[in-house]
């Protein structure tokens, strides 16, 4: 058993850095890579790829990123753990196979975790007794199942561990919490049990503080002009032991930086109640954690305690809530934001007299006012505006209509309105999620390794 | 006593959580922290935020962190993919509670 491993995240969501991860790979000395690929909405989006093509439904940038990184996990013995597989984990770990079959490459282990994704079973655990009670509003279920695109429970962080101690160099998950990722390999290599809750604790929040990737080494620091080379920029590593304490770095020579401020900014971020941080593992109270500078870019995170938590697994369901559009257009001055303010005006009462209205509408003013409203005054003179017009409605047509209506005020409006470019606004489809718990002794997990 | 933005004496972050968003309220140290336990409460956290934030504004302390916490109720338009904002999930509400303006002691250092 080991007494000291360092385990890093490379990709903080679907969509972030595409060099992060292996440049962790290459320079971060790890034995562990994470890697969050789902967001709620995520979810929804693979089992709509999944019911097109079975063999969809799961992260296909992930796919290549393993290509790339199989010297790493054969030679370097790095293990990697991703919940990527999105709702159709074994066909994520064949696509991965397949490559690894065409470079002839063998003896390579995958393992996957099923078990999360519940939307067929969802009738009969309804004939069952569970209502699925959305945890806002206190509304059962009911009739909206049928609306339901997506359902995914929330997976603790032991069958990652268990995947592990099988033998898997790379772990895919469907939907798990995203600081399971970290906490599992410190429970698997620390021989940590489900009632070391302290332990349990400690491995969450190195996992928390992790799993936005560079948001720990100075992404999105309040005194931006203080983090060193943002292009560089090290995604984070947790150095941890087998006490549960850890130290948060970066790699030697990366840009960005690891203080107490960069990391306290990410302890806090989407946080509720601090002293009641429930996960499936543990209840955590993160007004224990003691954070110290040891040394230029690592902090010691230290003393977390942790109590028992829920007999429940959170459920995440999306369905479809109607659609929307956005479109945008540049103002000029002089008298940019009146002439904005007009425009806006004339797009919706133009739809008006043509007969439409719109669930709801909002009309942004970027430049101005839109991310913070009336918090400061609005200048009074501003160069340039960028207004912002966005409609919803459970019509789409309705939707489609009102993105035709925002191009024609480029020759019949007010002037110097330009920045029209890309088209018409299409209309996107809205998901929508209800929050709901069930008992964990209902929820099945499944861990199996193969081997190519 | 003189009028400071938050900007000079603390750092924040803000986060998303369905329609609701967190703020923390960073100060730069434990004097500062005990000035914004006393300034910076629930209702003028609220007040900052009239229009965005139309829900109640929850508070809690994090002393180990220096830390005052937000959860600002029915602030992003619907959250998530429903929300018609340009700031969707409330990323520059961190930003926005740091433009706010207390008075602190002459003999604070910002």
């Amino acid at each position: 058993m080991k007494s000291k491993i360092k385990i890093a995240n490379g990709q903080g969501f679907w969509g972030d850095s595409i060099d992060a991860p292996m440049r962790l790979m290459k320079d971060g000395e790890i034995d562990y890579l994470t890697l969050d690929y789902l967001a709620e909405v995520t979810m929804s989006i693979m089992q709509r790829q999944k019911q097109k093509d079975p063999g969809r439904g799961y992260a296909v940038d992930f796919v290549q990123l393993m290509k790339d990184a199989f010297p790493y996990i054969l030679d370097k013995n790095i293990k990697v753990i991703a919940n990527a597989g999105g709702v159709n984990p074994t066909a994520c770990r064949e696509a991965i196979f397949a490559v690894a079959r065409e470079l002839g490459l063998s003896g390579l282990k995958i393992g996957i975790v099923e078990g999360d994704d519940i939307l067929n079973q969802i009738p009969d655990f309804m004939q069952n007794g569970v209502d699925f009670k959305n945890l806002d509003s206190g509304e059962p279920l009911g009739e909206f199942q049928r609306k339901v695109l997506s359902a995914n429970v929330y997976l603790s962080a032991f069958p990652i561990a268990e995947a592990l101690d099988k033998g898997a160099q790379i772990i895919i998950t469907g939907r798990g919490t995203d600081p399971g990722l970290v906490l599992a390999p410190m429970i698997y290599e620390f021989g940590w049990n489900a009632n070391e809750l302290d332990k349990l604790a400690a491995g969450t929040v190195a996992g928390h503080i992790l799993e936005c990737g560079a948001q720990a080494t100075g992404g999105n620091f309040t005194r931006w002009w203080e983090v060193p080379d943002y292009a560089g920029i090290g995604y984070p590593i947790a150095e941890t032991q087998s006490d549960g304490s850890f130290v948060v770095t970066k790699p030697e020579g990366s840009g960005g930086m690891v203080t107490v401020d960069t990391v306290a900014e990410q302890i806090v971020y989407e946080m509720g109640d601090p002293v009641n941080y429930i996960s499936p593992d543990v209840c955590v109270d993160f007004t224990t954690i003691q954070l110290q500078q040891e040394g230029k870019d690592r902090v010691r995170v230290s003393g977390v305690k942790g109590a028992s938590t829920t007999d429940s697994y959170k459920v995440s369901m999306s369905y479809l809530n109607g659609f929307k559009a956005s479109g945008t257009l540049t103002v000029s001055g002089p008298d940019a934001y009146e002439k904005a303010v007009k425009c806006s005006e004339v797009v919706w009462e133009r739809l008006r007299r043509a007969g439409y209205t719109f669930d709801e509408t909002n009309s942004e003013y970027l430049g101005v006012n839109s991310c913070h409203g009336d918090i400061s005054p609005i200048p009074k003179q501003i160069n340039e505006v960028v207004l912002r017009l966005s409609a919803r409605d459970m019509d789409k047509a309705k939707i489609t209509r009102f993105g035709k209506e925002i191009a024609p005020l480029i020759t019949n409006g007010p002037p110097g309105v330009t920045g029209f470019a890309g088209g018409r606004p299409k209309p996107q489809e809205i998901v929508a999620y209800w929050p709901a718990l069930i008992d964990k002794n209902l929820v099945k997990t499944k861990v199996t390794v193969e081997e190519v | 006593m003189k009028r400071v933005r938050l900007k000079d004496i603390a750092h924040a972050r803000s986060g998303d959580k369905g329609d609701s968003a967190n703020v923390g309220l960073l100060a730069n140290n434990s004097e500062i922290y005990e000035i914004l336990r006393k300034e910076v409460t629930s209702e003028r956290v609220k007040k900052h935020f009239a229009g965005l934030a139309l829900g109640e504004v929850e508070r809690f302390e994090m002393p180990n962190l220096l830390c005052l916490n937000f959860i600002l109720h029915n602030s992003l338009g619907g959250g998530g993919s429903e929300t018609l904002r340009n700031d969707a999930q409330g990323k520059t509400y961190g930003q926005a509670i740091l433009l706010m303006e207390i008075d602190i002691p002459e003999k604070i250092e910002t």
